[in-house]
């Protein structure tokens, strides 16, 4: 999810922590590799322009009382805007987010679902519907009132079959006459919630605007949600304008960011309505649906990783116990094959191994190969299956006779199991990382494997994180953990490193 | 939309709005009441004797609007029109390379005095993408013998099916022998969908159950297509991000079962665009090109106020022909790609 530009800021922002120094001179240069990266992740322009010269200003302005402003101080200020960007102010530390759907007062609550074709509206109601049953112990009612797409109205059926979600459909009905019988319908059967599906077309078009507008006059919906593609281009702030004039949004669902879109209409959208983005879809199943908390995509997006989500999503899935046990296994560097199955297979339950490494700082962007699809993890476990206990325990055992042995026993090639075990050489490296003193990373705060512990617990991180990023001062200075000379052997340490890997390459 | 006569009509289309109540379409699972509106190949509708170009041009309008309005304007060129014009074509979806790249040729020749004002930019910027735009292969292949395959992909929304409904239509109203494959056998009613525009246009269509292999469906549907001696099998296949590498996979076996059932096939390999999407599109066109070896692309929804500039981006990078645009909501709004008019209709 945002890899592109969050890969991209990551390395603009990194670099200039370590600058130390943003003058009038400098800033330019700095805000010019923003500008590329914005307009890259199809940011729409004028918002680019904008956001730079919010930038600009408040940096600028820093200078004039301290005279110079801070690598970490510049970061900062970026974070802050892209949060104000894409959502308003974060949430205070500890402060519980703001309701994510309305609850009318006399139910039914009605929400409206409006969006260009493609954009991946009906899939979006069944996640909404799901959502809402699942987490807000709602009882949602889907209506199918998009009459113009053909079979709209089937895979909706479809979708409300696959979750036991009722859908109010007719034949024979304007789409207005659908939405409103459908609102009546869920009073009657004291449905608490009405998801209205609605026709999707190219913006532009007055007819669908009409429609989807009678709609919402006729069942007076208490959510209008736009869903978005967030693969979409510069059209995206016009056809959000367009619907918004239209329709008064409450608010926009970003659909498809499972993929590596760059997020730009996101940066986008909130920018040109106003109207705060409040799901993201991150999957094709019905489960892949997630509130969006701008703060968190901000630090995402910026390379400090997401650790937030991660704990809540890991909480699902992983007892304190077993965190304690793997952390303890980290630390003392006896990580193993058995480990490594254990975790790929949670870590299917929770979504994919990358996206979930994604969200730890720093860790982004080094986990290209891992087995992250459902086959490729069957095919995993297939050969870590049929490895002895020591050979799982220790791996560098396996010769050729071996590896030969295990393909034939887990019906994969020979090329497979040596792809896993480079996976598994990788994972246990980066893993290493979290025990080795210093860590990696800009962020010094993120760094040990003490503070990471610490970390696991989310009132902790977004406080740290706060202050980590409000006093703008460097973080490890006032944590007094290690002293400057350290970290600067060990940035020659990496330089070497890389060059090393170069001159192999 | 003024710019857009089909629409004003609403009879015209089978996605006219409110159907009347009691439409004939009623039992079950029927879908939209619209249907029994169109059983037999469209007739060709007054406006495409308009010609491409027109339809191109109508879509474009808006498209052009942003450009167009700056270039228009009789202005003496400056670094404050580089800059409106810089942004005007960033709107226009071409990306930070395209956009660095056209502008250095405007500013060189601005500094050079061969452009003075703004009214020269267009023709300047016009001749530089058509050379860009330039390629050979932008006509649909035909096999030498037998049915001439057409696999058909992209990621989820982008319009396949629609798009495939459209090129089977232009297929068929040329004359020539189509069968259908619903490849889509993941998403809900998706096979559903097809189904319908297949009794539309009146075209045989192979379908497998849901959730069944889409490889063993392309399987079905090759041996249907050569009994029945088809000139074109045209085979969707279900959305998939080209991010999803086990889905990629898929879409690879497809292909290797098609190539395996007939020598040659798929002839093409399509992947449909959707207009609006951003640089996202090179993520995508680079993953299937790389999973399936793409002959062609298909811009789909390039009637709306997307302009579709990723294209020239795309077409500098991995050289695949643009073969069709998608110009519309009705199942004749398709054209054939053309560089030159998609130029002029640009800045038209």
């Amino acid at each position: 999810m945002f890899e592109a530009i969050s890969r991209r800021f990551a390395q603009i922002a990194g670099r200039v922590w370590q600058r130390q120094r943003i003058t009038a001179a400098n800033i330019d240069a700095v805000l010019g590799e923003i500008r590329t990266a914005l307009l890259g992740a199809d940011v729409a322009i004028g918002v680019v322009t904008e956001f730079l010269a919010g930038i600009k200003s408040e940096a600028l302005g820093a200078q004039v009382t301290k005279g110079v402003t801070s690598g970490q101080e510049f970061v900062y200020i970026v974070y802050k805007k892209l949060v104000e960007l894409m959502g308003g102010g974060a949430p205070a530390p500890g402060q519980a987010p703001a309701l994510v759907v309305r609850r009318a007062e006399r139910p039914p609550t009605v929400i409206v679902m409006a969006g260009l074709q493609g954009s991946g509206k009906t899939t979006t109601c069944g996640k909404l519907a799901r959502y809402l049953r699942d987490k807000d112990g709602r009882t949602p009612l889907l209506v199918a009132a998009d009459i113009q797409r053909p079979a709209a109205v089937d895979q909706l059926q479809v979708i409300g079959d696959q979750l036991s979600i009722p859908v109010w459909r007719e034949e024979g009905r304007t789409a207005v006459q659908i939405a409103e019988r459908g609102v009546a319908e869920a009073r009657a059967r004291n449905l608490d919630t009405a998801i209205i599906d609605t026709a999707g077309r190219l913006h532009i078009d007055e007819q669908m605007m009409r429609e989807v507008s009678a709609i919402a006059r006729a069942v007076s919906p208490h959510e209008i949600l736009l869903v978005c593609d967030a693969m979409t281009g510069q059209d995206a702030v016009r056809s959000a304008r367009a619907f918004d004039e239209q329709l008064a949004l409450t608010g926009v669902v970003l659909t498809k960011l499972d993929g590596d879109a760059r997020g730009g209409a996101a940066l986008s959208v909130k920018a040109v309505t106003g109207k705060p983005i409040r799901f993201v879809g991150v999957g094709e199943h019905l489960d892949r649906l997630e509130p969006f908390h701008a703060d968190r995509m901000a630090s995402r997006i910026l390379g400090m990783g997401d650790v937030v989500s991660l704990v809540e999503k890991a909480r699902e899935q992983v007892s304190a116990e077993e965190q304690e046990r793997l952390l303890e296994k980290m630390v003392q560097d006896k990580f193993d094959l058995n480990d490594f199955l254990d975790q790929i297979e949670r870590v299917q339950r929770m979504g994919s191994f990358k996206e979930i490494l994604g969200m730890v700082p720093g860790l982004g962007h080094q986990l290209d190969g891992l087995p992250d699809s459902e086959e490729e993890i069957k095919g995993a476990k297939a050969i870590v299956q049929s490895m002895t206990r020591a050979e799982r325990r220790n791996p560098e055992i396996l010769n050729t006779s071996r590896r030969e042995r295990i393909a034939r026993g887990s019906g994969r090639s020979m090329s497979e199991v040596n792809d896993l075990l480079s996976q598994f050489k990788q994972l246990r490296k980066i893993v290493g990382q979290f025990s080795e003193a210093g860590g990696r990373g800009p962020f010094g705060k993120l760094k040990s494997l003490a503070n990471l512990k610490k970390m696991m617990r989310p009132e902790r991180l977004s406080e740290m994180m706060h202050s980590m990023l409000a006093d703008g001062k460097r973080p490890a200075a006032k944590a007094a953990a290690k002293p400057e000379i350290d970290k600067q052997a060990l940035r020659k340490k990496r330089k070497e490193e890389r060059r090393r890997k170069k001159r192999g390459r | 939309m003024s710019w857009w006569p089909f629409r004003k009509k609403p009879e015209a289309g089978p996605r006219a709005a409110d159907a009347p109540p009691g439409d004939a379409a009623s039992a079950a699972g029927q879908g939209p009441p619209l249907e029994t509106e169109r059983e037999a190949p469209a007739p060709v509708p007054e406006e495409e004797a308009v010609g491409a170009l027109g339809l191109l041009t109508r879509g474009l309008r808006k498209t052009a609007a942003g450009l167009k309005q700056l270039l228009g304007l009789r202005r003496a060129i400056d670094e404050a029109f580089l800059a409106e014009l810089e942004v005007k074509m960033y709107e226009a979806d071409f990306g930070p390379d395209t956009v660095a790249a056209l502008l250095d040729d405007v500013r060189a020749a601005w500094r050079a005095e061969t452009l003075r004002e703004s009214g020269q930019i267009a023709p300047f910027l016009q001749e530089r993408l058509r050379a860009q735009l330039q390629a050979k292969d932008t006509q649909l292949v035909r096999a030498p013998s037998g049915p001439t395959v057409i696999l058909v992909c992209g990621v989820n929304g982008t319009g396949k099916t629609t798009s495939i409904a459209k090129l089977a239509r232009w297929l068929a109203a040329r004359g020539d022998k189509v069968v259908l494959a619903a490849g889509d056998t993941f998403r809900a009613a998706a096979t559903e969908q097809l189904q319908i525009w297949s009794r539309r246009i009146g075209l045989p269509l192979v379908t497998g159950g849901a959730r069944s292999d889409p490889a063993s469906v392309a399987y079905s549907a090759c041996e249907r297509a050569l009994a029945e001696q088809a000139d074109y099998l045209i085979v969707d296949t279900a959305g998939r991000l080209h991010t999803q590498a086990n889905l990629m996979r898929e879409l690879e076996k497809i292909r290797r079962v098609i190539a395996g059932r007939i020598p040659g096939a798929p002839h093409e390999t399509l992947l449909v665009l959707d207009a609006t999407t951003g640089q996202n599109a090179v993520n995508q066109a680079d993953a299937f090109h790389r999973a399936v070896a793409l002959t062609g692309l298909v811009m789909a929804k390039l009637d709306g106020t997307a302009k579709g500039g990723i294209l020239v981006t795309l077409h500098n990078r991995f050289r695949i022909p643009v073969k069709f645009v998608g110009l519309g909501e009705k199942v004749e709004d398709i054209a054939e790609f053309s560089a030159e008019r998609y130029v002029q209709a640009l800045f038209a």
